[in-house]
């Protein structure tokens, strides 16, 4: 039997992690598979959850985030593509056309 | 039994993804992360979460993946250079506030949050159908969210075909767009160099 707080500790350095990445690193794709850790890291503690209150409703709520973060990498990548074709570079620091 | 396996996938999964974020190559931190998801997977049944564990492995691990590595082959990327000191600054600050937020959850699980009711032991035969029961679910009290999901996937689709395609179509409407948008990518790398 695994405790709920060993899961939600996981879960809470599984976010971490993913917060650390979008601040530190500058690769927009890296960027992007931070965003995705941090979305498992919600997926986790509502299957930890579902779990502990043995009902099933966390665990319809972690196949609906599934298909939102679907759409969103999809979309998100296809915006990275068209920068990469119009700044040839996908760094976030260089992609600065709005800044004054 | 079971807690010694939630650790040595827990390990697996954190040391997978502090790769992730620490490792130069994209396509690299792309395959750590397929392993820390599969880790996922594996915790997933740990909790007897089946359906939910499988579908890890078909949606992210499978087609999430896939798509991130044919980007990241597509745009044949190399290793990222990373240096500087305003990098090395933000980098400080970010494990720093990475460091705040765990000690915050621990924080949070050790005194704020009551035990609560014990899980309970097994599921029993509730666990054999776990797929059956989801689905249940899903089409009886979740719907419309349901049905909400598939416009949702739809109007992703299409989002993706009209961005992916570029401005292709504004080359015959008139000669100036794409030398503006030509002029516009050239200029901003000449100044931040």
């Amino acid at each position: 039997m695994i405790p709920l707080s060993w899961l939600l500790l996981l879960s809470a350095v599984l976010f971490a992690l993913g917060v650390v990445g979008v601040l530190v690193r500058r690769n927009a794709l890296v960027i992007f598979m931070s965003i995705e850790l941090m979305l498992n890291a919600a997926n986790l503690a509502f299957v930890a959850f579902a779990r502990h209150l043995n009902s099933l409703d966390g665990q319809v709520f972690v196949f609906f985030v599934m298909t939102v973060a679907a759409a969103e990498v999809a979309v998100g990548l296809a915006i990275i593509v068209n920068l990469f074709r119009l700044r040839e570079t996908v760094f976030v620091d260089e992609i600065n056309l709005l800044k004054g | 039994m079971i807690p010694v396996l939630f650790v040595a996938f827990a390990a697996i999964l954190v040391v997978s993804s502090l790769l992730v974020i620490l490792h130069r190559s994209p396509l690299t931190s792309a395959l750590f992360l397929v392993l820390a998801f599969c880790s996922l997977a594996a915790i997933y049944l740990l909790l007897h979460a089946e359906f939910i564990g499988l579908v890890q492995v078909v949606v992210y691990a499978g087609a999430i993946m896939v798509l991130f590595l044919f980007v990241i082959m597509y745009l044949n990327l190399g290793r990222d250079v990373e240096s500087g000191v305003t990098l090395l600054l933000r980098r400080g600050l970010g494990w720093l506030l990475a460091a705040v937020l765990v000690a915050e959850g621990v924080v949070l699980v050790s005194r704020g949050l009551a035990p609560g009711p014990a899980t309970p032991p097994e599921l029993g035969a509730a666990a054999a159908g776990n797929t059956q029961q989801v689905g249940l679910l899903l089409y009886s009290r979740y719907l419309f969210p349901f049905e909400v999901t598939s416009i949702v996937l739809l109007v992703a689709m299409i989002g993706v075909v009209v961005i992916a395609r570029g401005r292709r179509e504004a080359a015959p409407a008139g000669g100036a767009a794409p030398a503006a948008v030509r002029s516009g990518a050239a200029e901003p790398p000449g100044e931040d160099a």
